[in-house]
């Protein structure tokens, strides 16, 4: 680079760092980029972006401000961080909207050009925050980064306006400084993502390398940081988000069955990205169908399981609700379907950006009749991936549908995922019937599953008729007869229960008995294992098991219970899944604690919680 | 549709209507217009060519979405107003099969109104048959949204406030390439009609003027009786001038940008200027205007009103899929897993 290094380098187990600015200003590109870097520095890491709900909000309002995190290290990195070690704010919109997730002594990075008395205004500001008390205690490095990126392609020709939109790479280069990164990966990536337009190709590096030579030459960069290299378990890796992992599964599910995989499905936030990435890969003859709404995304995937696809539809709190119906017909017919909400915050529209676990009743309980469903929930971005493998693998091989929750933290957050060869995936066997067999009947069912066959149209000799109605045992007809209905009612249910027989024992981290038992399910696991993980190192007696099969439940649940002083059940809902346990386990006394924000657990609140119960 | 009927049609042992006929009891009312409906259709299913295995009769909910039990075919019996999606996706998953949807007015063009827009917009390749009884039968006689302006049901005593829809100019104003309407007492005219419908590739609607015997009744009479009919039905056929009435002394014509009624003979008028009917034509114009001549004013149109060739939602998307298997590098999901960015630990 030229560059001599000469600054004092402070070694760190891990860092957390924030990219912050308008919602036009490339803070989710400068993250990403930002996170290949961190790969190729061999580090484990965890992504989360903010976005606001609008899609370009005024400019320079608290409202317009959009996030992107960064938790990296060497040590394993569950969750993508509580509190930043590093803020860069492009405005102070930005600043203000961040500065509560910051750590005491963190660095602030700004672009003074963008600190302006229009500004401080639309911010909420009553004067310059770099001027008062506003940043005392933090270190505070002041970028000319506006002016200072017009400076570094001035003699390209390029209009003010499109100049200033490298300045996003300014920032990035003075942080890739701090951390004592290299620059030709981002180079690289530049020529990769710009290839038609080599100008931009060239402004961007030059602005990159403009940010990084600042940074050297100011005092106050001191000392850089070093993050060693994780020791994370050989293999090839990728980074990848929850929807991705999502879509990837279902493909993967589908290869390993056989069964081409189908998906009818409305665009939502924050699940669009499955069936965007769904609808990329028809080279694997994925069938991603856009549908005109919600139920005739169910609807159209019900009729393509019943002609033999792996079915899924994808949604989000709002739409399940409008496929409650058609979940119906889905456990009435017994056809295998998997229905993967991404929860956010509700009810209504409510937080559509923001990630809640409050559709848990609904998946379990949200239709009409008796209307059990399997119900599980992925724990991590990488989790999503086996999650919906698993759901495709069981609604299969059960012949019933599947409801799997992610939420949207794990969809848009990333991590790094070890690739695994889809030989070694668990085998799927769909229970289809062959040509012109004389056994079978609609509702004839295996004796261990009690799933039916799946019969599937074109298939010489199977013809049979199925649908809403209630249906008479083995024979499939329509069937009004009392006793008939209480028994396939009966099965129905039973058919759900004995999944229990075909899934993991639950897992406990920690001790199989002591006096805290911390009890959490989804999307959470992160910052569960995590703040659990500190609490051991401090000698602390606790043990956490969290949930990825709801209904139903692990078959050794009630005996990890009984093996606790106190149960508590953390939730990022009004408390849901406790509920739901005192329903099942009514005989323990149930603790909850509870974040309705929109916001993730952060390991500190967690931990405040934990010690308290331990001291009662 | 077309090619497939070729192909199989030499491989394959004839199906009988014998062998669409289902075991069930069919528990329609005597005297009720579906009958008539289901024997056509059993009729019909044999002469297409396609094995019965490749069948698949897919319904919502209301008296005619019985429907799919009375067939020995694949079928679903769905939810209300959802025939249309679950369709779809029975076509999509496997374009090979011959798909049928059985609706009613209010199942299709009420509470299933925006599936059916859509599928007839996208011109996903299944044929449609919407009985239309223009009343709610199964709920036990609520005015549906045929029911013409003014009549008096259970849940409209003072008589409806509202516009009806006709089925025709629905389905062609949302991009409908191919309309056609028949009546349940003239099945030689239905038989016609269905082959034509199952002959077309895309989305076929065929409305069928279909009599509710106990909360409807009569409702098509100008149409459909004997006295009457000769002056109020029209059977439209491609490339013949649209003449009508006892001896075809009437005709249809075509005066500026409306439709007229003329008798031969009168005013100079001749079969020369009488309008000759034209299935293929791409503008809806005049076929929006056959559909909705309404009886005592016009005929009733029946016959292949409109019948315009156009790729099918799922050839594009089988096109799509297979162009993307020759063009990708992807060929499996290892190779998926491991593209773009990554590294080695």
């Amino acid at each position: 680079m030229g560059t001599k290094r000469n600054k004092p380098v402070q070694e760190k187990d891990d860092v957390v760092i924030r990219f912050a600015g308008d919602s036009g200003d490339g803070m989710q590109l400068t993250g990403s980029l930002f996170s290949d870097s961190t790969a190729f520095a061999g580090n484990d890491f965890a992504t989360f972006p903010d976005y606001p709900a609008e899609i370009r909000a005024p400019q320079g309002t608290i409202a317009g401000v959009s996030g992107f995190q960064v938790h990296f290290g060497h040590t394993n990195i569950h969750t993508s961080g509580d509190l930043a070690d590093v803020l860069v704010a492009m405005n102070p919109a930005s600043l203000k909207a961040n500065l509560k997730w910051l750590k005491d002594n963190a660095t602030v990075i700004v672009d003074t050009d963008a600190f302006v008395e229009k500004a401080f205004d639309k911010a909420g500001y009553d004067g310059n925050p770099l001027e008062d008390e506003t940043l005392e205690g933090y270190r505070v490095i002041h970028a000319p980064i506006s002016e200072m990126t017009r400076d570094a392609v001035h003699d390209l020709g390029l209009e003010n306006k499109v100049a200033l939109k490298s300045k996003n790479m300014f920032a990035l280069g003075i942080v890739l400084y701090l951390f004592n990164r290299k620059l030709d990966k981002i180079y690289k990536a530049f020529e990769e993502k710009f290839k038609s337009n080599p100008l931009v190709v060239e402004a961007n590096k030059r602005v990159l390398r403009s940010g990084y030579n600042f940074a050297d030459t100011v005092e106050a960069i001191s000392p850089t940081f070093n993050v060693e290299p994780a020791e994370l378990k050989k293999g090839l890796y990728r980074n990848i988000t929850g929807n991705t992992a999502t879509a990837w599964g279902f493909i993967a599910a589908s290869e390993r069955s056989g069964r081409e995989l189908f998906l009818g499905s409305y665009p939502i936030t924050p699940a669009s990205e499955i069936l965007q990435e769904l609808t990329k890969h028809k080279e694997l003859t994925v069938k991603a169908f856009q549908a005109e709404d919600e139920i005739a995304g169910i609807c159209s995937a019900i009729g393509a399981s019943y002609t033999g696809s792996l079915a899924i539809t994808t949604t989000s709190g709002p739409g399940l609700s409008l496929k409650s119906e058609a979940i119906g017909l889905a456990v009435m017919t017994e056809l295998p379907i998997v229905i993967v909400d991404v929860q956010r915050g509700g009810p209504s529209t409510g937080l559509p950006t923001k990630s809640e676990q409050s559709d848990l009743m609904q998946a379990l309980f949200g239709r009409n009749g008796e209307c059990p469903t399997i119900v599980m929930a992925a724990s991590s971005p990488t989790d999503c991936f086996y999650s919906a493998y698993h759901a495709a693998k069981i609604s299969m091989e059960h012949m019933t549908p599947v409801i799997l929750l992610t939420d949207g933290s794990l969809a848009n957050g990333s991590e790094i995922f070890r690739i695994p060869r889809v030989a070694d995936l668990m085998e799927i066997n769909p229970p289809l019937v062959p040509p012109n067999d004389e056994d079978y009947k609609p509702y004839k069912r295996d004796e261990k599953k009690l799933n039916r066959r799946w019969a599937v149209p074109g298939t010489e000799g199977l013809r049979h008729r199925i649908g809403g109605l209630e249906k008479e045992n083995i024979e499939g007809n329509v069937s009004h007869d009392p006793e008939n209905h209480q028994l396939m009612t009966q099965l129905r249910e039973e058919k759900v229960n004995r999944v229990a027989d075909f899934i993991p024992e639950q897992e406990l981290i920690g001790d199989s008995k002591g006096d805290l038992l911390i009890v959490s399910w989804g999307g959470t696991k992160g910052v569960m294992l995590t703040a659990v993980e500190e609490m051991h190192k401090e000698n602390q007696n606790v043990s956490l098991a969290h949930f990825n099969h709801i209904n139903p439940l692990p078959k050794n649940t009630e005996e990890i219970f009984s093996k606790f002083k106190k149960i508590v059940v953390c939730e990022l809902n009004n408390g849901q899944f406790v509920n739901y346990l005192k329903m099942k386990f009514p005989e323990f006394t149930y603790q909850q604690y509870n974040k309705i924000q929109g916001l993730p657990f952060m390991v500190s609140e967690l931990k405040r919680e934990f010690y308290a119960l331990l001291s009662k | 549709m077309d090619q497939d009927i070729i192909k199989h049609k030499d491989e394959i042992p004839q199906p009988t209507k014998e062998d669409f006929v289902s075991d069930q009891m069919v528990k329609w009312c005597p005297g009720c217009g579906d009958h008539a409906i289901l024997s056509s259709v059993e009729k019909v299913f044999p002469k297409l060519g396609v094995r019965k295995e490749d069948f698949v009769v897919v319904s919502g909910i209301g008296c005619s979405s019985r429907f799919p039990y009375y067939m020995n075919t694949y079928g679903i019996h769905g939810i209300h107003g959802r025939a249309a999606a679950i369709a779809t996706g029975v076509k999509l998953a496997n374009p090979k099969l011959s798909v049928w949807m059985i609706t009613g007015d209010g199942d299709c063009m009420a509470i299933g109104g925006n599936h059916f827009i859509h599928a007839v917009r996208r011109n996903i390749d299944i044929n449609i048959l919407l009985f239309n009884n223009k009343i709610y039968g199964l709920t036990k006689g609520q005015f549906s949204p045929t029911t013409p302006k003014g009549f008096k049901t259970k849940s409209s005593p003072q008589g409806t406030f509202e516009q009806p829809f006709n089925a025709g100019e629905l389905v062609i104003g949302a991009q409908g390439n191919f309309f056609a309407r028949a009546i349940d007492n003239n099945p030689k005219m239905m038989v016609e009609v269905l082959f034509e419908a199952a002959r077309h590739t895309g989305t076929t609607v065929v409305e069928i003027l279909q009599n509710c015997v106990i909360f409807n009744n009569n409702i098509h009479e100008l149409i459909s009786s004997r006295d009457t009919r000769d002056d109020n039905q029209i059977f439209l056929k491609h490339g013949e001038p649209m003449l009508f009435g006892k001896g075809k002394k009437k005709g249809i014509l075509l005066r500026g940008t409306q439709l007229e009624v003329v008798e031969l003979g009168k005013n100079g008028i001749t079969e020369k200027d009488i309008l000759v009917h034209n299935i293929y034509n791409p503008d809806p114009g005049v076929h929006i205007m056959l559909s909705r001549m309404t009886p005592p004013a016009f005929p009733a149109a029946l016959g292949v009103i409109r019948s315009v060739t156009e790729s099918s939602f799922d050839q594009n998307m089988e096109e799509v899929i297979e162009q993307s298997k020759r063009d990708s590098k992807i060929k499996n999901v290892d190779d998926l897993l491991r593209s773009g960015n990554t590294w080695k630990i």
